[in-house]
């Protein structure tokens, strides 16, 4: 049992921390890199990938990395602490994740050799009208016809869906369950649109797009996709844990330096009080977020299901307290596009939305309330 | 005690609902129940329908078009209003400058202004705060000196809503640098189209453009426009900001807003923990609208009942709430903006919405002041 990180991991910390907090170092530049299309920098992107960060969770026979958990972890979470807009989350760990999980060894080396080396940008095609964090897909239909596949419905929205040089779009299967597919967008209407946290996504309309089965053809990756999924959901929890650290530490630095009543906000301890709660929330959270990411390192499924939804249960009640409250705490300049804190409460906001809220993720572990007489942490299996 | 209304104010509630839901245009009404923002011309058009109804300003002195209404008559107006998605009349018109110009301003200034301000052919904003006075109102900076028949302003307001649409703003001006902060104040009014005004827009992070910072440079303003004394916009400023504080708990709209949402949530109402969500907020709204009655029925005279902080306070935590509880049932959808989306425009403004929202609580005597104000005045901590 340890929670620290070791010296490699210290190494990998401060190197992204460098680079990325050099190109978002001001908050100006990223409000200008966001309002431009494609809504992150180009130039970013490809330094993550010189640095081997895009191809940390892949397979070296892949064109990858071959890191663990931990590794992608530190990278989300220092993107967070800079709200950087470049698509980690959803195009290498959603999208090439589910490549790297259900592809064939030679679409993994052609997709992930290329998102690796910061060629392609990849997303996940999955949300569907009223699906709401489902792991199946049922708008949009795959049909066969000998071995060519075509997908026809409509996947929305689909973050970064419009810059993406490759689709993975899941789609419900002739023969039942959810199959997943790679889509040249140019078979595809894409509407691109700017999230309320300066993201982007799409409306993607397939009408018999041609598409190709990720791995073998007509088989259901249901769990697939659920895995993956919870491998999301653990890493925005940890993109939501530099976010949270960085609204935090600039709602002191402000509570320190902001003047009312003729002295600083910090004298009146109210106010300092719902500092050190908004502390405790991050912790907290933090503990969830770092205990999920070593269950999952174990590679058991289920295990990792159980923690990735207490992790996003716990992260997504923190996000709100702390995205709330910095904006409070801040009063009006919070409100203002130019000052950064309300921005990370919007992406705090979206990240908590994008693969199942605190709600949600209540709901699962409702459901089996039952199951268990006490959570050991520690245990090796669940049951 | 008594539950019902009596058959005067039960007769009332019909007659104003009957007139909010079937004379009001509905293409207004529209656009508030989609979450749209009303353009310029819209809150316009509203208003005067209102006005020529005698329903834009049933508070104010009769003489200036006040109803002579009971302060319950006046509840039930504002939440048949609200509960019919018809936009409240301006409030730096209705609740704010008309109510002071009544109370403190001369005869001159309420026979130029009254009239033009409940029918909105004057749009006020409300120049009150500064960059270093927020919460502390009393340390503004923005001068006035007199010169002759004119003050001369110099200075920055900020945070001003709707600037861009003003033609006047209510000022609170620094006139004795010399004496006890809150003593040395005065309220101004300030045509904006007077040389030396600027008004610049602020972004906010839901993207709109609400507020504005206006700056003022040797702005020459003619001293009748001074409201009461020199010296008294102190006194003035805490009369205008107890109106404030009154209309501030939007019942009757979140009341409507959490209706809708069950139609939102459709199919997601059979998880009980989406009811269970419901059935909290309906009920704290039904506890805050019951407060809101007991302090109507209450309060005598034109004094604020102390309770309405509490009002306040509570209000707006249940208005986020609701918000919240929108963004959360649009999910993964919520994500979608713009003209090109499928998803459904409710569901495209529920972040903008929850984000903005989070105003409510700043603004208008922050939430935390008012805890102050009840700790102090209610408590006697
Ligand atoms: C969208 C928006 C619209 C507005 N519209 C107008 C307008 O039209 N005209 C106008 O004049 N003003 C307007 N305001 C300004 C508003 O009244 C101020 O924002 C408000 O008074 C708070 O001041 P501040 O933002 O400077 O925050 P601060 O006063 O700096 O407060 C920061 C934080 O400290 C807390 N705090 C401050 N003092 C204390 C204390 N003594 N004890 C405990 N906590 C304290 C506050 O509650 C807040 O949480 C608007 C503000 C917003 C955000």
């Amino acid at each position: 049992m340890d929670f620290t990180y070791d010296d490699e991991q210290v190494a990998l910390r401060d190197a992204v921390r460098g680079l990325v907090g050099k190109a978002y170092a001001d908050f100006e530049q990223r409000r200008r890199t966001v309002a431009d299309d494609p809504g992150f920098s180009e130039k970013v992107w490809a330094q993550l990938a010189e640095m081997g960060l895009l191809g940390l969770p892949f397979a070296e026979e892949d064109g990858g990395v071959g890191a663990g958990p931990v590794e992608i972890g530190i990278v989300a979470q220092e993107l967070g602490r800079v709200l950087a807009p470049e698509p980690y989350l959803t195009s290498v760990v959603l999208a090439g994740g589910l490549v790297s999980a259900a592809g064939t060894p030679e679409q993994r080396a052609e997709v992930l050799g290329a998102l690796s080396a910061g060629e392609r940008v990849l997303a996940f095609a999955h949300d569907e009208e009223g699906s709401r964090w489902s792991s199946a897909a049922t708008a949009v239909t795959a049909t066969r016809d000998g071995d060519t596949w075509t997908l026809s419905g409509v996947k929305e929205p689909v973050p970064h869906g419009a810059r993406a040089d490759l689709l993975v779009v899941s789609a419900a299967l002739p023969d039942g369950g959810t199959g997943l597919f790679l889509v040249d967008p140019a078979g595809a209407e894409r509407t691109g649109y700017r999230t309320y946290d300066g993201g982007r996504a799409a409306r993607v309309v397939l009408e018999s797009t041609p598409a190709t089965p990720l791995g073998a053809p007509g088989q259901d990756l249901e769990s697939t996709i659920a895995t993956v999924q919870d491998i999301g959901r653990i890493m925005a929890g940890h993109e939501a844990l530099g976010a949270m650290e960085v609204a935090l530490a600039a709602t002191t630095s402000y509570l320190t330096s902001r003047k009312q009543f003729g002295v600083t906000l910090n004298t009146f301890q109210a106010l300092t009080f719902r500092a050190a709660d908004m502390y405790v929330s991050l912790e907290l959270a933090a503990s969830l977020v770092q205990w999920a990411t070593m269950v999952l390192a174990t590679g058991d499924a289920a295990r990792t299901a159980d923690a990735a939804a207490r992790a996003a249960l716990q992260v997504s009640r923190a996000s709100r307290h702390v995205g709330q409250e910095a904006i409070q705490l801040h009063g009006g300049i919070a409100m203002t596009a130019e000052y950064s804190v309300g921005s990370f409460a919007a992406h705090l906001s979206a990240l908590d939305h994008l693969l199942g809220d605190g709600q949600f993720q209540l709901s699962t572990l409702a459901a089996r309330v039952a199951d268990h007489r006490a959570l050991d942490p520690l245990e090796t299996s669940v049951g | 005690m008594q539950l019902e209304l009596s058959p005067e104010d039960q007769a009332f509630r019909e007659e104003m609902r009957e007139f909010f839901t079937t004379k009001f245009p509905q293409e207004i009404r529209d656009a508030v129940i989609a979450g749209r923002e009303l353009t310029k011309e819209q809150h316009v058009e509203s208003q005067q329908t209102l006005n020529a109804a005698g329903l834009a300003v049933p508070h104010w002195p009769e003489e200036w078009g006040g109803r002579g209404w009971s302060d319950l008559q006046r509840h039930l107006w504002t939440e048949e209003m609200q509960a019919a998605a018809v936009p409240v009349p301006l409030a730096f018109n209705a609740n704010m400058i008309g109510p002071v110009l009544a109370q403190f301003g001369s005869q001159e200034l309420k026979e130029r202004f009254l009239p033009p301000t409940a029918n909105l052919d004057i749009w006020w904003s409300q120049g009150f705060s500064e960059p270093d006075a927020g919460s502390d109102l009393a340390s503004l900076r923005t001068t006035a000196v007199r010169d002759g028949d004119d003050f001369v302003v110099n200075g920055q307001k900020t945070w001003t809503t709707l600037g861009q649409y003003g033609d006047w703003i209510f000022t609170l001006v620094r006139t004795d640098p010399d004496v006890k902060k809150q003593a040395g104040i005065s309220m101004l009014l300030i045509d904006m189209t007077t040389p030396g005004v600027e008004v610049r827009p602020i972004e906010l992070i839901d993207g709109g453009h609400e507020v504005n910072e206006v700056w003022f440079t040797d702005v020459r303003v003619p001293a009748d426009l001074l409201v009461g004394e020199l010296n008294s916009g102190w006194t003035i400023a805490k009369f205008l900001l107890g109106n404030e504080r009154v209309g501030v708990a939007p019942v009757g709209t979140t009341k409507r807003v959490l209706a809708q949402a069950k139609e939102y949530a459709g199919a997601q109402l059979d998880d009980p923990f989406t009811r269970a969500r419901f059935v909290e907020l309906e009920n704290e709204l039904l506890a805050l609208e019951l407060t809101a009655l007991r302090v109507v029925a209450h309060s005598e005279g034109a004094e604020p009942h102390p309770a309405s902080s509490v009002l306040k306070l509570k209000g707006t935590e249940i208005q986020q709430a609701v918000s919240e509880l929108v963004l959360d049932l649009a999910g993964p959808a919520g994500l979608a903006s713009g003209d090109g989306s499928g998803v459904p425009e409710w569901a495209r403004h529920a972040a903008p919405t929850y984000l903005n929202l989070r105003k409510a609580s700043i603004y208008g005597g922050s939430n935390e002041i008012q805890r102050q104000i009840i700790a102090r005045t209610i408590l006697g901590l």
